[in-house]
């Protein structure tokens, strides 16, 4: 704490010397020009990230209803109201909610578990060069590398009752239903969501693990089929061990996109989702959009926020001791 | 060093910006003002078959209005999907439109917000008062004892239009006047292969128009006088199982209807493939798929028994979209004009012909161009058999919750699943738990 003292002392104009060695006011300069420099950075972080949410959490202490969302200063502070209804599950806004959560937990499982299935297996298949296996990588990128929109919508022309591709290959041709079945409504739509979700999401576990694979010694598997182990066991005692860390990686940024995923459900289903598909983040726009409770829709938002830390939290400290106790 | 120096006050500048520019917005939360006379800007409804037919049909008529004020009008036509959201973000940050066109149904709800200019006796004198309007379209202006928040602009009716070659091949010589009679000459067309009823089974407006008209059959309303939800009442019950069995026990909507939210049962009989369609004023879109006029007829909804009027034979809600203005406008005085040249006689004609709605000015009304018959039907109903939709704050709750149950009860019907009193009415008690509490 010496600057302000420092800054008193007599400012001399510049010499051709003073560059080698610095005044003192010349340091703070240097020292100060950093922080200077990240300063837009920082501006943008706080009004892009912080800010938002700041406001958000304290949206959700509010009862900030259609009759306060003018001027949403004067909307009472309604203290924990909105968090106690909404994990009170016996009365229906939180029965709602927990359905919904319960709901997006066992597609998100699902999902990323066949993402990471489906993407490790293409990644396995494509290690070995033959010919095509550069287009045939290309392509399987191709899912990923559509808009969202553009791609689910498509699906949502394929789900279609009356015209729709798939009950034309399920119905018409393949004759395994006894009467066209409806996808975008009623108890399909899960499946129908969870079909596109990973339509959707296995290309990037396909990339990942693709990446993470080019990293391990040839050496490895050619020791190990000198002792004599098999493709099950080479993927098994080499492959799979060292892509535990990007595989770490990878199954947390899945989890996380595929919990909070909007547009794939929002595309398919519109503002009201059916019950059996109804994830928590339509759900949650429903809450404060359509019905117009903002402080209800926020307390959902940062509830689902607080589990997400503690899930991602719980994860990394598991996975990353044991990995230690691995290394040791 | 120089460079180290700009680089420096580069930094600090740019950041001082990003500051200023994100805490801008929102500033302007007092009333209206007049702090620049010479633009409007002005978020219309999509009215017309796309939004480029809309921009043709407003374009020459804001040069119109610019010519003759000196307001430049700068347009835009917001669809459907996110006209509500638009006009909420715009509530809530204080920035939005001069003008904008609202869905008369969410004139309450809106109204509650306090972000639309009441229109008081002093303001409708600025536009020629509240007496050029008729009284079946300002009774979906605003919550009851108000002042309206908005005028009307367009007025539009339900009509049952019937493809009359598949009418003549069935045998049927005119149209259905009751439901009844709807389910029995369904039992005919379907005998030679086509559908007989279009709906929009997975759209919760439509689904909300329609239960709205069974209730008042039933001689039931969803809320009470005093603006409490009401939706489990035994005939509330029995209006939505009568509309969700048209598909369940009657068969006369196609299953595959549940599904339906983009105007699909519209292409449906445009194509010849439906033979009715219970729409409002749909014969600009039917023109626009390329049905021609003399293709179908326009009948009255039809009623329980009878024949249309108030009470339980309402037919119809009071469809339309009103004309209001943000309150914080910055060009109040030019938003006024704009109003008035909007509902003009002139204008009212001009629009209300493009759009095949009524106007709700009733000078305009009396113009040859709406005594056509497919006019005479809807205009007969507005003034004779159609009810206002709730004026309720909590309308727009309201069409949420129950539109999504009746769009769920329609999953069901076509799932095969019975639609019973009982599974009508957990569903509707389960809408009614979800509407606010205060």
């Amino acid at each position: 704490m010496t600057t302000a003292t420092e800054v008193r002392k007599p400012v001399h104009k510049s010499s051709p010397g003073a560059a080698r060695h610095p005044r003192r006011p010349g340091r703070i300069r240097r020292v100060s020009l950093p922080y200077l420099l990240l300063l837009p950075a920082l501006v943008l972080e706080l009004l892009v990230h912080l800010v938002p949410m700041v406001i958000g959490i304290v949206m959700s202490f509010k009862e900030l209803t259609q009759f306060y969302i003018r001027d949403w200063g004067s909307a009472p502070w309604s203290g924990l109201d909105n968090y106690s209804m909404s994990v009170d599950f016996n009365a229906p806004v939180g029965e709602a909610l927990l359905h919904s959560f319960l709901v997006t937990v066992g597609f998100t499982l699902l999902s990323v578990a066949l993402c990471w299935l489906i993407g490790t297996a293409a990644a396995i298949c494509m290690q070995d060069t033959f010919r095509g296996r550069g287009l045939l990588r290309a392509l399987f990128l191709v899912p990923y590398a559509l808009p969202v929109y553009a791609a689910v919508i498509t699906w949502v022309f394929m789900f279609q009752h009356d015209n729709g591709l798939v009950n034309h290959v399920l119905h018409d041709q393949l004759h395994l239903t006894d009467k066209p079945s409806f996808w975008l409504i009623g108890d399909n739509s899960f499946y129908a969501l969870l079909t596109v979700s990973v339509w959707k999401g296995w290309p990037f576990a396909f990339l990942i693990v693709m990446a993470g694979l080019q990293n391990i010694p040839k050496e490895l598997y050619e020791a190990a089929a000198l002792d004599g182990a098999g493709m099950w066991q080479q993927i098994r005692r080499i492959t799979l061990p060292s892509l535990r860390p990007v595989n770490q990686v990878l199954v947390l940024v899945l989890f996380l996109w595929t919990f909070n995923d909007f547009n794939t459900p929002y595309v398919l289903f519109g503002r009201s989702a059916p019950e059996a598909a109804d994830l928590i983040s339509v759900h949650i726009y429903q809450a404060s959009f359509v019905t117009w409770n903002f402080g209800t829709g926020s307390a959902m938002s940062v509830l689902l926020l607080l589990f997400l830390l503690v899930v991602t939290g719980t994860y990394l400290l598991l996975t990353s001791r044991g990995r230690r106790a691995a290394d040791v | 060093m120089r460079t180290i120096r700009a680089a420096a006050v580069g930094a600090v500048t740019l950041s001082l910006a990003l500051a200023a520019t994100a805490c801008g917005g929102g500033s302007s939360t007092g009333g209206g003002s007049d702090n620049s006379p010479k633009t409007l800007t002005y978020w219309a409804s999509n009215q017309g078959a796309s939004i480029a037919v809309d921009k043709k049909v407003l374009q020459p008529e804001l040069d119109k209005f610019e010519k003759r004020t000196g307001i430049k009008v700068k347009l835009e036509v917001v669809p459907w999907s996110d006209l509500l959201n638009r006009i909420l973000t715009a509530t809530t940050s204080g920035q939005g439109p001069d003008v904008l066109n609202i869905g008369n149904t969410w004139s309450a709800s809106l109204q509650a917000t306090g972000a639309l200019l009441p229109w008081d006796a002093k303001n409708f004198a600025k536009i020629g008062g509240k007496d050029r309007f008729v009284d079946s379209a300002l009774g979906s202006t605003g919550a009851e004892g108000k002042d309206p928040a908005a005028v009307p602009l367009y007025s539009m009716a339900y009509a049952l239009y019937y493809n009359k070659q598949i009418f003549a091949d069935a045998g049927i010589s005119k149209p259905p006047a009751t439901w009844d009679e709807l389910v029995a000459d369904g039992k005919k067309i379907s005998a030679k292969g086509k559908s007989v009823l279009g709906a929009e089974g997975s759209n919760v407006a439509e689904n909300i128009h329609h239960v709205f008209v069974f209730a008042k059959q039933h001689g039931a309303d969803f809320f009470t006088a005093d603006g409490k939800p009401d939706f489990t009442n035994d005939n509330v019950v029995a209006a939505v199982k009568q509309y969700v069995d048209l598909m369940a026990k009657d068969k006369v909507i196609p299953t595959g209807n549940a599904e339906y939210a983009q105007n699909q049962s519209v292409s449906d009989f445009a194509k010849g493939k439906q033979a009715m369609l219970l729409w409002q004023s749909a014969s600009s879109n039917l023109k626009s798929q390329g049905m021609s006029e003399d293709a179908y007829g326009i009948a009255p909804v039809p009623v329980q028994s009878g024949t249309p009027g108030t009470g339980a034979q309402v037919n119809s809600m009071v469809a339309g979209i009103n004309l209001a203005v943000f309150k914080n406008t910055d060009n109040l005085d030019g938003a006024t004009k704009f109003v008035k040249f909007m509902t003009s006689d002139a204008e009212q004609k001009i629009l209300n012909t493009a759009y095949s709605s009524i106007p709700p000015v009733k000078a305009a009304q009396s113009d040859a161009a709406f005594t056509a018959p497919a006019n005479a039907v809807l205009k007969d109903t507005l003034a004779t058999s159609a009810a206002a939709l709730p004026q309720v704050a909590s309308e727009s709750q309201f069409e949420t919750t129950v539109g999504t149950a009746v769009k769920d009860l329609f999953a069901d019907a076509a799932a095969g699943r019975p639609v019973t009193t009982d599974s009508v009415k957990a569903a509707l008690q389960k809408a009614q738990q979800q509407m606010p509490a205060k």
